[in-house]
C-alpha cells in the first residue's frame, strides 16, 4: 500500500454541554488511515460525526483529545490557513462579491503567487471544469451545477495534498449528481489528489470511493471497500444502512468455525456464515439476507438439496413489479417476512408468481451472515 | 392595439397612485428647501428678516469670515464618523459572536437604553463629568494622577466625545444588521483558501458587510455635522459649529438670510455623502 496521506489516531471531538444537556461526544475514539492518491469516502447518517471529522482535517475544529497527521506532521495548533488541504464546501460557499475568476484566484493570492503565473492557473483551473467563459460572472449568476464546478476549480487550483469534499453534491438534482459522480471520479483520477468526501448518500459513495468508512453515532464501525462493505457487513448498522437487507432475528444453536445454526423464532433451521467469530458468545443473533441474493421456486418443483443451500417454504403476500425487477413479500412463518427481489429476465416472467401462491425459498449458505443485535 | 392602450393606462395609474407621495414632498420638503435658498439671497432686513434686492453676500461670508467654523464642522463630523465605525464594527461583531442568543438580545437592549432618556440631559450629565470640579477631574485628583483639574469641558475634545457618545448606536445598529446576515461560512471558506485573519477580515468579511458600514457612516456623519446641542453644551466657544452657528442666526435678532445660507451650505455638505451613498447601494 502507497504511503499514508491523513492519519487519525484516537481522535474525539466533545462540544460543550449547553443549558444543562450533557456534553455532545461528536466523535468517538476515531482511528483511520487514508492513503495517496484515494479516493475515500466518509458515509453515514446525520449526526453521525462524518463533518465534524472533516473538519477536524480541516482546521475548522480542534480535536478535543487524539491526533491528526497530514503527510506525516502532526497538525496541533497548525491554523486551517496553513494546512496543506482545500475544502469544497456543501453549498459552495463562494464568495458573492467577488467574480468567478476572482473566486478562484482568491486561494493564489493568499499564496503570494506571482500574478502572471496565479492568473494562467486559475484559467486553466476554470478550464478543467469546463466554465473558462464565466471567468467575469458573479456566482449568484451561475446554477447549481456551475457552482458546484467553480467552487471545486476554486480548491484544487492551489493544488492541495488532500482535498476534501462536505457532501458537494447534495444541492444538486438526481440527473446532475449522477454526472458530477463520475466527472468527480474521473478528475480524482487524472489528477492523482487524495480526495476526502463525505456523505449521507450510500450510492454516492459506493460509485466513487475506492474505500469507505461507514460511520454512527461518532464511531467508524467499518473501513473497506464498496463491495466489502456490502457482502460482508461488519454489524447490523452496516448491514441496515448499506443498500436493502433481510434480518431474521434468532438464537445460534451450533456452529463450526464459518458457518451456524440459527433456529429461527417460527423454530425453522437455517444455515448462515458467521461474520465474526464473537457473535459464536451471544445467543441471540439476526441473520443477514440480501433480497437479490434469495430465489423462488414454484411449490412443487423438484430441487435437488445440497449443503449449502437453505430451503424453506414460503407463501407469497405481495408483488411489487418495479421495471428492472419484482419484489415480492414473502411470508415464512408467522409475522416473518422476507423481500425478495427476482430480476425480471425472459425465463423469470414465465414464471411469475401470484398472490398468497405456495412457493420455496431458497438461498445459498454464503449469502446469509450472522451478526450481533 | 389593446397593448398600447393597456401600457398607456398602466403609466397613467402610475402616476396616479404617485401623487399623494409626490405632494407629501413637495409641500414638506421641496417647498421649505425652497423657501430657505430664495431667503439666502435676500438682503437683511430690520430685525433680521429678509428684504430685497437680492445679493450673494451671505455666501461670501459663509465661506470667508466663518470658512473656519465650516472646516471644524467637517472635520468634527469626520473624526466623529471615523471614530464610531472604529468602535462600532468591533462591537457589533462582538456581540454578533456571542453564542449564547439571549446574550445578544441583551448586548443590543444595552446600545438602544440611552435613548430612554432624553438627549439634552444626557448631554448635561457629560458636563457633570467633564467640568473642572468635574466627576472625572475629582477623581484623578484624589489619586493623584494629576495635581490641577485639566480643562476637558469647553474643548474639541468634549465635542468629540459627546457627539461619538450620542450618534455610536447609529453606527453600531445598521453594522450589526449586516453581520447578523453575514454567513461565517465564509470566514472559513476563506481561511480554507489559505487567508489570515487580517486578510479574511479585509477581503471577505468587509466588503460583504459594507452596506451596514455605509448606512452607519451616512447615519452618524449627518447629525453630526449639523449637531448643535452637543457643541453648544461641551464646546464652548472652541467647539462651535456650523449648527450653532445656524441657530443664533436665527434665534432672536440674528441675521436670517445668512442663516439660510449657511443651512444651503449645510445641506450640499450633506447631500455628497448621501449621494454617494444612494449610488453604492444602486449597484447592490
Amino acid at each position: 500500500m502507497s504511503e499514508v496521506k491523513v492519519r487519525l489516531r484516537n481522535v474525539v471531538k466533545e462540544f460543550p454541554a449547553r443549558r444543562g444537556d450533557k456534553p455532545v461526544r461528536a466523535v468517538d475514539n476515531i482511528s483511520l488511515d487514508i492513503y495517496d492518491g484515494e479516493f475515500f469516502a466518509m458515509l453515514g447518517p446525520s449526526g453521525c460525526g462524518k463533518t465534524t471529522t472533516l473538519r477536524m482535517i480541516a482546521g475548522f475544529e480542534q480535536p478535543s483529545s487524539g491526533e491528526i497527521l497530514i503527510d506525516g506532521e502532526p497538525m496541533q495548533g497548525v491554523p486551517a490557513y496553513h494546512r496543506p488541504v482545500n475544502t469544497v464546501f456543501q453549498d459552495y460557499a463562494l464568495f458573492p462579491h467577488m467574480t468567478i475568476f476572482q473566486n478562484v484566484m482568491f486561494g493564489l493570492e493568499m499564496a503570494r503567487v506571482d500574478k502572471k503565473e496565479a492568473r494562467d492557473r486559475a484559467m486553466s483551473a476554470l478550464e478543467m471544469v469546463r466554465l473558462p467563459h464565466i471567468a467575469q460572472r458573479k456566482p449568484r449568476e451561475l446554477s447549481g451545477g456551475q457552482q458546484q464546478r467553480v467552487a471545486l476549480a476554486r480548491a484544487l487550483v492551489k493544488q492541495p495534498s488532500v482535498l476534501l469534499l462536505d457532501e458537494p453534491l447534495g444541492a444538486l438534482d438526481l440527473k446532475l449528481r449522477r454526472e458530477m459522480q463520475l466527472e468527480l471520479k474521473t478528475m480524482q483520477q487524472e489528477l492523482g489528489i487524495t480526495f476526502v468526501f463525505v456523505t449521507h448518500d450510500q450510492e454516492e459513495a459506493m460509485t466513487m470511493a475506492n474505500r469507505i468508512a461507514v460511520m454512527d453515532g461518532g464511531h467508524v464501525l467499518q473501513v473497506g471497500r464498496s463491495d466489502e462493505i456490502y457482502e460482508t457487513p461488519a454489524n447490523r448498522f452496516v448491514a441496515d444502512f448499506i443498500g436493502e437487507t433481510n434480518f431474521l432475528s434468532g438464537q445460534l444453536v451450533a456452529h463450526s468455525n464459518k458457518s451456524g445454526t440459527v433456529r429461527l423464532d417460527n423454530e425453522t433451521l437455517i444455515q448462515a456464515l458467521l461474520s465474526h467469530q464473537d457473535v459464536v458468545d451471544s445467543g441471540e443473533v439476526v441473520v443477514a439476507i440480501r433480497p437479490e441474493r434469495i430465489m423462488l421456486r414454484a411449490y412443487d418443483e423438484v430441487i435437488e438439496s445440497t449443503d449449502n443451500l437453505n430451503i424453506i417454504n414460503g407463501q407469497v403476500r405481495q408483488v411489487y413489479y418495479i421495471g428492472t425487477d419484482t419484489r415480492y413479500i414473502v411470508r415464512i412463518g408467522n409475522d416473518i417476512d422476507l423481500t425478495v427481489r427476482v430480476q425480471n429476465t425472459e425465463y423469470q416472467k414465465s414464471l411469475a408468481f401470484r398472490e398468497m401462491q405456495t412457493v420455496k425459498v431458497l438461498w445459498d449458505t454464503t449469502n446469509a451472515r450472522i451478526l450481533t443485535d | 392595439m389593446a397593448l398600447w392602450l393597456t401600457t398607456l393606462r398602466r403609466k397613467h395609474n402610475e402616476l396616479l397612485l404617485s401623487v399623494p407621495a409626490l405632494l407629501w414632498l413637495v409641500i414638506f420638503f421641496i417647498a421649505p428647501a425652497l423657501l430657505i435658498i430664495v431667503i439666502s439671497v435676500m438682503t437683511r432686513g430690520s430685525g433680521g428678516n429678509p428684504e430685497l434686492p437680492f445679493t450673494l453676500d451671505h455666501y461670501q461670508r459663509t465661506f470667508g469670515v466663518f470658512s473656519t467654523v465650516l472646516q471644524r464642522s467637517v472635520w468634527i463630523a469626520f473624526l466623529t464618523t471615523f471614530i464610531c465605525l472604529l468602535v462600532g464594527y468591533p462591537l457589533a461583531l462582538f456581540i454578533r459572536t456571542r453564542q449564547n442568543p439571549s446574550m445578544r438580545r441583551f448586548a443590543l437592549f444595552l446600545i438602544i437604553l440611552p435613548f430612554w432618556t432624553n438627549f439634552l440631559v444626557r448631554t448635561y450629565a457629560w458636563q457633570m463629568l467633564l467640568g473642572r470640579e468635574g466627576i472625572i477631574n475629582n477623581f484623578m485628583l484624589s489619586l493623584g494622577l494629576i495635581t490641577e483639574p485639566l480643562q476637558l469641558l469647553n474643548t474639541e475634545f468634549a465635542v468629540l466625545l459627546g457627539l461619538v457618545y450620542g450618534f455610536l448606536p447609529f453606527m453600531v445598529l445598521p453594522i450589526y444588521a449586516s453581520v447578523e446576515r453575514f454567513d461565517f461560512r465564509y470566514v472559513e471558506a476563506a481561511q480554507d483558501l489559505g487567508a489570515n485573519y487580517w486578510h479574511t477580515f479585509w477581503r471577505v468579511m468587509l466588503p460583504m458587510t459594507l452596506p451596514g458600514v455605509l448606512a452607519g457612516c451616512v447615519l452618524v456623519f449627518i447629525p453630526a455635522i449639523g449637531a448643535f446641542v452637543t457643541p453648544d453644551l461641551l464646546g464652548g466657544r472652541d467647539g462651535f459649529m456650523i449648527g450653532n452657528l445656524i441657530q443664533s442666526q436665527f434665534r432672536g435678532t440674528g441675521n436670517l438670510p445668512l442663516g439660510a445660507a449657511v443651512s444651503v451650505v449645510m445641506l450640499s455638505l450633506v447631500i455628497v455623502p448621501l449621494f454617494a451613498y444612494i449610488r453604492s447601494g444602486g449597484e447592490k
